[in-house]
């Protein structure tokens, strides 16, 4: 023991390392309430790293060229050493990233995390949000079927909306007139370092904005508010060890379900993995439907929902930036769905309901009747952000307690 | 049954036949991977007549062997059309520039088939084609209308032609009903030893769409249940910090 203390003494004369473990763990003070939604921020950084662990094990065998990237995929699938496990880990992984940060949001938007002081969280979290959709959609072309060919064709060629650059911009981007070699070669560039480096940086300036705020609660007290003598929150706990043994709980539950999809409905009923995607891309034949995966959908359907191909572009994109300025629509006196009105938590459940709608129906052809339920969701998802400063401040909302509840 | 006047609309009007083939109804082909007689069969069924002209370029012989428990000399003698080593991939020596001008297409490789169209579809595929004239082989079928494939099965089913009668519609008008087929000549199999071969092939196309089938339900179950017992540890231990909160 003694030589371990003096270990640690002669790294701290040279690095911080007992300071960040205490600030960020040992006497990072946690309000207490914590429920099952946050469970979800430590699960997303699990699926980080699993994403990233499989991820360099796939690079060792697969080959970015257009020529050989279907080939090599099955060949991973079946003449590498448990490459088929590593490969549905991380097509599995890549699906429970998504369900794992909308839920992480969902989190956010029904206790105000995003509030006051937490405007950065939230922009730092959106961020990572957009940097991991990009991480997503240039994932998918690599295994170069059907779907990850067409899918990127409809969705880089959306860029050639723009009026006058719009073209040249798509085949700069593609780097040839169609998706071709040259897009797969970047893709797999941006896909294996580029956004991953982002997506570590963006957790980590996630965290430390986190923590130099500290964590929100389902209560949405700030808990800093009450502080005993020695400066501890009342109500605050350390993270470790008590978040940390719970966090295991989660972590572990959420790989039982993760392995069910992974050993016996890898394909999830056509969600995670597509048919389509089974046979080798082949610029000479357009699927008969092309949809992005259930991630996307409800972009895609907001992108579809508008006639003009432009507009549609510029609501997709409205519909990720309106996201952004969420901390500054919210004009309500309490930050906790708990303390908020019937009138906030009507409207806040037809957005969730909406949102889910749009998910379904951009899975779905556009057929007219379908486009007009996508006008309508399209249109209730925007009024959600657009009117919030008004219906945020009518609310009649419920006094708040000083201290958390249980 | 609209759509299935539909479909019959559409299938004997030559024109529209393509939109008929999402229509028919699909026979399940209820296969079973741990049949290790069925596969086997169903290898030797796709080595004889498939692998002429339907590659499975990402399977490898020797895997093959191994999973479905055949020794390796038996394989290279009886199942090894092409190649010569016992690691060769289950090549077709046909080029495909002159396949695509004898066929109209290239046949396609058959690796992953069983994972882009499914087992079900598989089934019903190869056990509904019919004779039709207009067709450049004489042969036509159901499922997949206008398909350039001829009936490579026929000497084991037989040939058969399609039986129609007429219904009217809700339109009032008569339609032409689809009711079952009519054996012209018979096959070397009877229709239920046809319909079990081809489940047999349709059960090998199935393992080879993904080998790591054979093995993944099993490490599954024993993924599962340690992380059910680590829970359990996890969830106490929990419960034994969490003891002096609240």
């Amino acid at each position: 023991m003694k030589v371990l203390s003096n270990f640690v003494d002669w790294i701290d004369a040279r690095f911080p390392l007992t300071k960040v473990w205490n600030e960020h763990l040992a006497q990072y003070y946690a309000p207490k309430n914590f429920n099952f939604w946050y469970f979800f921020g430590s699960l997303a950084m699990l699926v980080l790293v699993i994403q990233i662990v499989t991820g360099i094990f796939l690079t060792m065998n697969y080959k970015p060229s257009a020529a050989e990237a279907f080939s090599s995929v099955e060949y991973i699938m079946r003449d590498v050493n448990w490459g088929w496990l590593m490969r549905y880990l991380h097509s599995t992984g890549a699906s429970a990233f998504f369900i794992v940060v909308y839920l992480h949001m969902f989190r956010g938007l029904m206790y105000g995390s995003y509030r006051q002081p937490r405007e950065l969280v939230w922009i730092f979290g959106m961020l990572l949000y957009v940097a991991l959709m990009a991480e997503a959609f240039m994932g998918y072309l690599l295994p170069w079927g059907q779907m990850s060919y067409w899918g990127a064709q409809v969705i880089i060629s959306l860029f050639g909306a723009i009026p006058g650059v719009g073209e040249a911009l798509a085949e700069w981007i593609r780097g040839d007139f169609v998706i071709a070699d040259a897009t797969l070669n970047r893709f797999f560039a941006f896909h294996v370092i580029a956004v991953p480096l982002i997506l570590v940086a963006l957790v980590f300036v996630h965290i430390v904005a986190l923590h130099a705020v500290g964590s929100n609660n389902p209560d949405g007290i700030e808990i800093k508010k009450n502080k005993d003598a020695n400066g501890i929150p009342l109500d605050g706990i350390p993270f470790h060890p008590y978040y940390t043994v719970k966090d295991i709980v989660g972590v572990i539950v959420f790989l039982i379900l993760f392995c069910i999809v992974v050993f016996f409905i890898p394909e999830f009923d056509n969600w995670f993995l597509e048919k389509d995607n089974f046979i080798p891309a082949d610029p000479l034949k357009t699927p008969e439907h092309i949809v992005p995966l259930w991630y996307f959908t409800p972009f895609y359907a907001i992108l579809r929902a508008v006639p003009s191909k432009f507009g549609g572009v510029l609501a997709m994109g409205g519909a990720i930036v309106v996201l952004f300025v969420l901390p500054w629509l919210d004009r309500s006196p309490v930050k906790s769905i708990r303390y908020k009105g019937m009138l906030y938590k009507t409207i806040l459940t037809v957005f969730i309901i909406s949102f889910l709608a749009l998910g379904y129906l951009g899975t779905q052809p556009a057929t007219p009747i379908l486009t007009n339920f996508a006008r309508v969701f399209s249109i209730i998802y925007f009024l959600f952000f657009l009117l919030m400063p008004f219906y945020s401040k009518m609310d009649r909302t419920k006094p708040v307690p000083d201290r958390v509840t249980k | 049954m609209k759509k299935l006047i539909i479909a019959i609309v559409a299938f004997t009007l030559p024109s529209l036949a393509i939109a008929a083939g999402g229509n028919v109804h699909l026979d399940k082909a209820d296969i079973d991977l741990t049949n290790k007689a069925s596969l086997q069969n169903g290898a030797k069924m796709y080595v004889n007549y498939c692998l002429g002209c339907h590659s499975m370029k990402f399977m490898s012989y020797a895997r093959m062997a191994k999973d479905l428990q055949l020794p390796e000399e038996l394989v290279m003698e009886n199942l090894m059309f092409t190649g010569n080593k016992i690691g060769d991939y289950m090549t077709v020596a046909m080029p495909s520039v002159d396949s695509a001008e004898w066929f109209g297409t290239t046949p396609p490789d058959l690796t992953v088939v069983a994972r882009s169209r499914g087992t079900d579809w598989l089934y019903t595929y190869l056990r509904n084609f019919y004779i039709d004239e207009s067709r450049p082989f004489g042969m036509n079928n159901l499922l997949f209308p206008s398909v350039s494939m001829p009936h490579v099965l026929w000497q084991l089913e037989g040939l058969k032609k399609p039986v129609y009668k007429t219904e009217k519609g809700e339109d009032g008008k008569d339609h032409q009903i689809f009711k079952g087929y009519e054996y012209i000549s018979e096959g070397s199999m009877t229709p239920a030893k046809y319909d079990k071969a081809v489940r047999d092939l349709v059960n090998f196309l199935e393992y080879a769409g993904e080998p790591a089938k054979l093995i993944r339900y099993d490490l599954g179950i024993k993924v599962i249940l340690f992380l059910v017992i680590f829970l359990v540890v996890a969830y106490r231990l929990k419960k034994e910090y969490w003891k002096d909160i609240h």
